[in-house]
C-alpha cells in the first residue's frame, strides 16, 4: 500500500471509477455507430439488407464499387470537391485580411464589424439559399459550382476570421517593427515574417472552411440541378435509393471529414476561445 | 496616412461579402415573403402557410425537438468538459474522439443512425439475437411517430454535443486554477466548486453555446429526412418542399423568414437571460 491510497477514502474510488466508466462509455457512443456505418459499407449488398445482421463486416467492396458506378455519384463527388475548394479559397482570401485588420489595428467601426460577424451566428445560414437563388438567376450564376461555393463562403467565413484573428494577434508586433527596421515594407514583412508563422493555422482555417461545405446539405440541395453535390445527391436519393447505396454514400461522406478534423484538432480552441470575450 | 486606410481597406472585402450575400438576402426573404412577382405587397403566403395541415405539425415538432435535445445536449456537454478539464493522462485523445462528430454531415449522421435504427438494422438484430424481441420491429415506421422522435434526438444528441462541448472546454481553460485552490483551501467540495465558480464564470461560454446550438435546432433538417423522411414534418423540410419540390418560393420565404424570426427572438432571449455585468467579466 502507498501512502497515497491511504488518503484516498472509498468514497473517492468510487467517484474515481465512475469517471473512467462515463469515459469509455462516452467514447463508445461516439465511436460504435461510426464503426457500424464503415462495417455496413465493408459488406456485400445482400449482406446489408439481410436480417439479422453482423456486427463485422465481410471486407466486400461490391456495395462500394456499386455506390461509385452508381449514376451521377461520379460527377456529385467531384462537384463536392469543386464547391469545397472554392469555399476554402474564398473564404481564406476574403476572412485572412479582416483577420489581420482586427488584430493589429484600432479603428472606428472595428467593433461594428465584429458585430456583422457575430451575427452570422444568429441567423439560420443555409436559409440563404432562398433569396440567392433569385438572385444567381439575375445573374446567371444559378445551377453553378461557383453560386453554391458562395453560400459556403458565408457559412465558413466567420469562422475563417476568428481564427484568422486569433493566428495574428499570437504573433508578437515586435517580430514585425523588427523587420521594418531591418528595411522592409509591410508588405514584405507580412510575406516573410508573418506569414511563415502562421501557414499551418490558416491551413487548418481552410481545411475547415472545406469541411463545411463538403458536409453542407440544405443549400447544396436547394441550389443545385445539375450540380449536385454529393449530400445533395444523397439527399435526393434517399426515398429510393437502396440501403446499401445509403450507408456507402454515409462512409464516403464521413471518411475526408474525420481524416480534416484529426488535422484540425489542435485549432479547434482558437475559433470558440475569442467568441467568448 | 497610408496606415490610417489600411484596416478599411483589408476589411472591404468581407464587407462587401457579407452585405452582398448575408444582409441583402435576409432582408429578399422578408420581402418575398410579403410581395408577389410584379411587387404587390400581400399576406397570402403567410396565409397559405399558417393554413396549410402541415403547418401547426412541423411547428411543433421543430420546437419539441429542440426543446428536448438542447438540453440533454448542454447538461451531457457540460459533464464532458469537466471530466476532460480535470483529465491529466490521455486528455488530447479522448478530446479528439469526443469532438469527432463536430466534422459530420448532418445527413451522414441520419444514415448512421439509420445503419442502427432500420428494420433490418442493428438494434434488431441484437434485439432478436438475445432473445428480447422474436420479430424486427419497425422504428422508423410511418405509423410510429413517437420512435421517430426519438430516433432524431438520439441522433442530434449524438451529433450536435461536440460543438457545446468545444466551447465550454475552451470556457474553462480561461477560469483561472487559483480561483479552485483557493475554495478548496476554504473546505469547498466538489459540488461547490462546480456550482459556485465553474458554473457563473463559464456564463458567457454557456451563452455562447446555447445560443449556436438553439439555432442550429431550429435549422434541423437532414437527419429528420434520413430517419423519418417525411413522417415528421419539420420548418426546415417545409421550406425545402416548398423551394425545390413544389417551387412555391413565396410559401418557402413565409416558412423561412417564420425561422429567421424565432432564432432571432431566441438569440435575444437567451442573450438577455444569461447575460453577465461587465465587472464579472473573465
Amino acid at each position: 500500500m502507498s501512502t497515497e491510497s491511504t488518503v484516498v477514502t472509498g468514497n473517492q474510488r468510487i467517484a474515481k471509477w465512475s469517471v473512467n466508466i462515463s469515459i469509455v462509455f462516452l467514447c463508445l457512443w461516439v465511436l460504435v455507430p461510426i464503426y457500424l456505418l464503415i462495417a455496413n459499407t465493408f459488406s456485400s449488398p445482400a449482406e446489408v439488407n439481410a436480417f439479422p445482421k453482423r456486427i463485422y463486416p465481410s471486407f466486400d467492396t461490391e456495395s462500394v464499387r456499386f455506390f461509385m458506378n452508381f449514376y451521377g455519384v461520379g460527377s456529385a463527388l467531384w462537384n463536392s470537391f469543386k464547391v469545397a475548394c472554392l469555399t476554402m479559397i474564398m473564404s481564406i482570401a476574403v476572412g485572412a485580411p479582416a483577420g489581420y485588420a482586427l488584430s493589429r489595428f484600432e479603428f472606428r467601426g472595428k467593433n461594428t464589424f465584429r458585430v456583422l460577424v457575430l451575427m452570422t451566428r444568429a441567423f439560420p445560414l443555409p436559409l440563404l439559399a432562398l433569396p440567392l437563388a433569385v438572385m444567381f438567376i439575375k445573374v446567371g450564376l444559378d445551377d453553378t459550382v461557383l453560386g453554391l461555393a458562395i453560400v459556403h463562403t458565408v457559412l465558413a467565413l466567420p469562422f475563417a476570421v476568428l481564427i484568422t484573428f486569433s493566428l495574428f494577434s499570437g504573433v508578437p508586433v515586435e517580430l514585425e517593427e523588427a523587420a521594418w527596421t531591418l528595411g522592409c515594407n509591410r508588405l514584405q514583412a507580412f510575406i516573410k515574417v508573418i506569414f511563415p508563422l502562421v501557414l499551418p493555422g490558416i491551413a487548418a482555417s481552410a481545411i475547415f472552411a472545406f469541411v463545411i461545405s463538403w458536409n453542407e446539405v440544405f443549400a447544396a440541395a436547394v441550389l443545385t440541378i445539375e450540380h449536385r453535390t454529393l449530400p445533395a445527391f444523397l439527399l435526393q436519393s434517399l426515398d429510393d435509393a437502396p440501403l446499401h447505396l445509403k450507408f456507402a454514400g454515409g462512409a464516403v461522406l464521413v471518411v475526408p471529414a474525420l481524416i480534416f478534423i484529426f488535422m484540425v484538432r489542435k485549432y479547434l480552441f482558437s475559433m470558440w476561445g475569442i467568441a467568448n470575450r | 496616412m497610408q496606415n490610417k486606410w489600411l484596416p478599411y481597406f483589408l476589411l472591404l472585402p468581407a464587407t462587401l461579402f457579407l452585405l452582398l450575400f448575408f444582409l441583402y438576402p435576409f432582408g429578399m426573404v422578408a420581402y418575398q415573403a410579403f410581395a408577389t412577382d410584379e411587387g404587390v405587397l400581400t399576406t397570402k403566403y403567410i396565409t397559405k402557410m399558417t393554413s396549410h395541415w402541415k403547418f401547426k405539425t412541423a411547428l411543433s415538432n421543430t420546437m419539441w425537438l429542440a426543446l428536448a435535445v438542447v438540453p440533454i445536449q448542454m447538461v451531457l456537454a457540460l459533464y464532458m468538459a469537466t471530466i476532460v478539464s480535470k483529465l491529466k493522462k490521455g486528455r488530447d485523445l479522448i478530446l479528439y474522439i469526443w469532438t469527432i462528430p463536430l466534422g459530420i454531415s448532418d445527413l451522414a449522421a441520419g444514415l448512421i443512425w439509420l445503419a442502427i435504427l432500420d428494420q433490418t438494422g442493428f438494434l434488431n438484430s441484437l434485439l432478436v439475437g438475445l432473445g428480447i424481441t422474436d420479430q424486427p420491429t419497425t422504428f422508423l415506421g410511418y405509423q410510429n411517430k413517437g420512435t421517430i422522435f426519438i430516433a432524431v434526438m438520439l441522433a442530434e444528441v449524438w451529433r450536435a454535443t461536440a460543438i457545446i462541448l468545444v466551447i465550454l472546454v475552451a470556457g474553462i481553460g480561461l477560469i483561472p486554477k487559483e480561483y479552485y485552490e483557493a475554495a478548496e483551501v476554504f473546505g469547498a467540495g466538489g459540488w461547490k466548486r462546480f456550482t459556485k465558480i465553474t458554473l457563473p464564470l463559464l456564463k458567457p461560454s454557456l451563452q455562447t453555446a446555447l445560443m449556436l446550438r438553439v439555432i442550429l435546432a431550429f435549422e434541423v433538417f437532414a437527419v429528420v429526412a434520413a430517419l423519418g423522411g417525411t413522417n415528421l414534418p419539420v420548418l426546415m423540410g417545409e421550406v425545402y418542399n416548398r423551394q425545390f419540390v413544389l417551387q412555391d418560393s413565396h410559401v418557402a420565404a413565409a416558412f423561412a423568414l417564420l425561422i429567421l424570426l424565432i432564432s432571432i427572438a431566441f438569440t435575444l432571449l437567451i442573450m438577455w437571460l444569461l447575460r453577465t455585468p461587465k465587472e464579472a467579466r473573465l
